[in-house]
């Protein structure tokens, strides 16, 4: 039982940060290596928020969401933006070097050392226990309850939203779509925000329940084997790698070798690029176009 | 020959031996002359730690051609060159630690082991392109360097594996100075045969190859084989740089092959400037250099010492930074500042190239 919850648990982690791959992957065809720092920044957002708004936990959260959403619009503003257009490779080469300097960044602003924004918040992190023998903690079960509400919201958002129809049109074909008025700037950035802000929800609930150091970044590089073992533009096919991933990782860490925890997402993606490139549920031309 | 050869001023080739050359004007064969003098003469004026310098140059050029082989002329696009170092390392420091074997085997044993490993990184570009290509390598450098800390904490070297200095029919290698030469001919010996793959039918595939996959396949180039190919010689010389890494610094351990080190590899090449040899020992210098001339200017700072702790945080900061610069503003890199700097004193006073110009 209680390896099931660590699969459920792990599972939802990876799903909710690759969802943020595949939400840019999906709009701009633009590979975001630099999702773990982004996630990563958006938990010391809330570090901060945590002490200025302090006794205030609800406004210190909103105020860290508001705060990763602007800084993945501004991301794109200030620096993707420029890359529109260029090859997919230089691109992807962008966000990593965005990476490196955020990383950079992160240490000089708030230290190396491990920080638990849990406390700052005043908030205790009792387990629950659940029917059958297994136990959760309860942020972990609240990561859980935010991935379902995210790949609900988003699914809605895609299906029914004005900008969410109007980002599948800008995903499927950018000049067709700005000729019908679209304006591809403004639907690329809201993709740079939602993937941040995704991101970072993901970051500031692992973070609450299990402190924050900068592994994380690893936690984010891991996520993105889930991403496409699912399909790079799919996002029910992220919940499916998420899936797999995680169940792999727990299962390995149980019988076979810790050591092997960090490969075993790679060993995956390997597999699944020999086998069936475009993922599991991914559109099989995407390969032509890269 | 000599007198025959033509001077910069005009392209006067009239054979494809001519073309071929490797120096084609009096100029280029005199400043080849200086520069090589120049450099067998640094280590008898250089101190200790400008010789470490150079040698950790050498090492990255090594790296940075090998690389820019595959990525800026086969165009293969590889995100886990420290994978095929760290391969290249291990098999030194575990030939060395199991069967104490001397470096003249050690170093063949390390290209082999790299040429292997390249038909492993290279099968997966039989099938994939571009960005799924670039994480394929991805994964397999976190594979290998999972193996090489598997082998440290089996063996219980989980700190590293030391190896002593090599010692070649009774003459021990140790210190800067003959590391220096070592590592030089290597890198030169490298560049040779860069240079020459490149002027060759194996060259021109690469670059056909990397133009257009169909067009190239329909002039009888093999696809396949040709790729393979770049995989396995670049990985070859990576493994033998990571092998030379070992052996210089005296120590192995799966730290020193972070992505990081992947990234700062791709890094050189593009701030060097894709497919220019030139560009990618610019970019081996350039990046090389580039933390410790950030140390110094911080060192330059009032109360320096108390930086001393985030100097690594800067740098990382710094580095991303100049990366993005170039990805952004001069995407053809330090090679393509010289050649715009060279084409300016060559038109003066005039500002733009004919149409059709002899130079490209």
């Amino acid at each position: 039982m209680q390896l099931f919850v660590n699969i459920i648990v792990l599972s939802s982690i990876y799903a909710l940060i690759a969802c943020g791959y595949v939400l840019i992957y999906r709009v701009s065809r633009v590979l975001n290596l630099a999702h773990g720092e982004l996630m990563m920044l958006g938990s010391y957002l809330l570090l901060t928020t945590a002490s200025s708004f302090s006794g205030h936990p609800a406004a210190a959260i909103a105020a860290a969401v508001v705060l990763s959403l602007t800084v993945g619009v501004l991301v794109y503003v200030f620096l993707m933006r420029k890359m529109t257009g260029e090859m997919a490779l230089a691109a992807v080469l962008t966000t990593v070097a965005l990476g490196i300097l955020l990383r950079g960044l992160m240490v000089l602003i708030w230290s190396a050392q491990q920080q638990y924004p849990g406390q700052a918040l005043g908030f205790s992190n009792p387990a629950i226990a659940l029917p059958g023998g297994g136990r959760i903690s309860t942020f972990a079960a609240l990561l859980v309850l935010a991935t379902a509400l995210t790949y609900a919201a988003l699914f809605f958002f895609l299906r029914f939203g004005r900008w969410g129809v109007r980002m599948r049109a800008a995903g499927q074909n950018p000049l067709l779509a700005a000729q019908r008025g679209i304006n591809l700037h403004a639907v690329y950035a809201l993709a740079w925000g939602l993937s941040t802000l995704t991101g970072s929800i993901a970051g500031m609930l692992i973070s609450l329940d299990s402190g924050l150091t900068n592994t994380m970044v690893i936690i984010g590089l891991k996520a993105f084997p889930a991403a496409l073992v699912g399909g790079l533009d799919s996002l029910a096919g992220a919940l499916v790698g998420a899936l797999i991933i995680g169940a792999a990782e727990v299962l390995s860490i149980q019988y076979i070798d810790p050591l092997l925890s960090d490969v075993v997402p790679f060993l995956i993606l390997i597999a699944m690029l020999v086998v069936r490139p475009w993922g599991l549920f991914g559109t099989r031309e995407e390969l032509d176009r890269v | 020959m000599s007198d025959r050869m033509p001077r910069a001023s005009g392209y006067f080739r009239t054979g494809y031996a001519q073309e071929m050359a490797l120096t084609k004007t009096r100029l280029e064969r005199a400043s080849l002359f200086v520069f090589v003098v120049l450099l067998l003469a640094f280590p008898y004026f250089a101190s200790a730690f400008y010789l470490d310098l150079a040698n950790q140059v050498f090492l990255a050029a090594i790296g940075a051609l090998s690389l820019m082989l595959l990525t800026g002329y086969a165009g293969q696009v590889s995100l886990g060159h420290a994978g095929l170092l760290a391969a290249g390392a291990f098999t030194a420091g575990i030939l060395y630690k199991e069967i104490n074997a001397p470096i003249y085997l050690t170093i063949p044993a390390a290209a082999v082991t790299g040429a292997v490993l390249g038909v492993i990184f290279g099968l997966p570009s039989l099938r994939l392109r571009g960005l799924y290509l670039a994480v394929s390598t991805l994964a397999l450098h976190f594979i290998v360097v999972y193996l090489g800390g598997e082998y440290e904490t089996k063996r219980g070297f989980s700190t590293g594996i030391t190896i002593d200095a090599p010692v070649i029919a009774g003459f021990r290698l140790y210190g800067g100075k003959i590391w220096y030469f070592i590592l030089l001919t290597f890198a030169a010996g490298t560049l040779l045969i860069c240079v020459n793959l490149l002027r060759s039918r194996t060259g021109r595939a690469w670059r056909a190859i990397h133009s257009h996959e169909t067009v190239a396949e329909a002039l009888g180039i093999s696809i396949a084989g040709y790729k393979l190919l770049a995989f396995v010689i670049s990985s070859a010389m990576a493994a033998v740089a990571g092998a030379l890494f070992a052996y210089y610094r005296s120590f192995v351990s799966v730290e020193a092959f972070s992505l990081f080190l992947s990234i700062q590899y791709v890094a050189m090449i593009i701030i060097g400037g894709m497919g220019s040899l030139l560009g990618a020992l610019l970019g081996a210098v350039f990046v090389t250099l580039f933390p410790y001339l950030i140390e110094a200017a911080l060192m330059k700072l009032p109360n320096a010492q108390s930086y001393a702790g985030l100097l690594f945080a800067v740098n990382y900061a710094a580095f991303g930074v100049v990366m993005i610069l170039f990805l952004v503003f001069e995407p053809q890199g330090l090679v393509g500042i010289w050649r715009r700097i060279q084409t300016y004193f060559l038109l003066w006073p005039f500002k733009h190239k004919p149409v059709a110009g002899a130079r490209k």
